[in-house]
């Protein structure tokens, strides 16, 4: 009973929060109201026993992903009234759409067999001494070795184009050559030369 | 115990707004990436539902590489927004037009 509670209220601050990413003028705000919905999500994950990829989800994407949006966001000097033109042109189109997918989602979700399987009850409670964790570490490191490396390698590659792209060299800009300063010998640096002393007048 | 009719509706709503709000936000490409991250987020739900409700954590394994995979699009997606705001001075959606698309 107060699973379904907790599962209520988080669903309801989830909506809202999603409501909010969608609406609100502010992209700041925007990006707020989306760590929101990160956050309620792991709880939730947290009520269904996907302990890890809970933490994962606070971890990745509200301690990195949305770290960046909220960089962007700020650093950008975005015209906002310009973006907010036709705001409500297309809107019906998107509630339609939007209700649409509801139903027809719902429809087959909460129609008698309509998945083939009995959608009505929820999963049996794991033992206490389960470990979600484990579980699936033992599954990626054994089954899915393999892409596992892979997404390591394409973490790489996204790193190397983030940079690649973001990176620009502007002309006239005063900075060190590493090579000649690794090559330079004293006797180009210091130059001794003789010269009279010059008399005091 | 949560059923996972409860589940599947909830990320259908959860779809279901951010499908709206690509419609909403058609000119602003943050908010469009936004609402990408959202569509994956009910994406991952229905994974997780259904890998507890079939006791199956194959489904689970597959939610993580949805996370590895949006952060690194997210990550390049906003590089690119970057060189565009720097090139054009604007992130409208509309001005993007080099390609006559």
């Amino acid at each position: 009973m107060l699973i379904q509670i907790l599962f209520y209220l988080f669903s309801t601050i989830l909506v809202i929060s999603a409501i909010g990413v969608i609406s609100t003028r502010n992209p700041v705000f925007s990006a707020l109201a989306l760590v929101m919905c990160f956050v309620t999500s792991a709880a939730i994950w947290l009520l269904i026993e996907a302990e890890f990829l809970a933490v994962v989800l606070v971890l990745v994407y509200v301690g990195a992903v949305m770290v960046l949006f909220l960089f962007v966001v700020m650093m950008l000097d975005i015209d906002l009234a310009e973006l907010r033109q036709g705001f409500t042109r297309f809107a019906w189109l998107g509630w339609l759409t939007a209700l649409a997918v509801i139903i027809e989602i719902a429809g087959v979700v909460w129609a008698k067999g309509g998945l083939g399987v009995d959608a009505s009850r929820g999963a049996s409670p794991q033992p206490a001494d389960y470990s979600n964790t484990l579980e699936l570490g033992k599954l990626l490191y054994t089954r899915y070795a393999y892409p596992l490396e892979l997404a390591a390698m394409l973490l790489l590659v996204a790193i190397v184009a983030a940079i690649a792209l973001t990176m620009r060299h502007r002309p006239g800009l005063k900075k060190q050559n590493v090579d000649m300063q690794n090559a330079v010998r004293a006797k180009d640096r210091v130059r001794l030369i003789k010269m009279d002393a010059e008399k005091g007048s | 115990m949560i059923s996972l009719a409860q589940l599947l509706t909830l990320s259908a709503i959860l779809f279901s707004l951010a499908v709206a709000g690509i419609f909403l936000n058609r000119k602003n490409v943050i908010l469009l990436l936004m609402c990408v991250e959202l569509l994956l987020l009910a994406a991952n739900f229905n994974f997780i539902a259904f890998s507890r409700y079939l006791g199956d954590l194959n489904g689970q394994v597959f939610v993580f590489f949805v996370l590895t995979v949006a952060a690194a699009e997210s990550a390049i997606g906003l590089a690119i927004l970057v060189v565009l705001f720097r090139e054009r001075r604007s992130i409208n959606v509309e001005d993007l037009n080099t390609l006559k698309g």
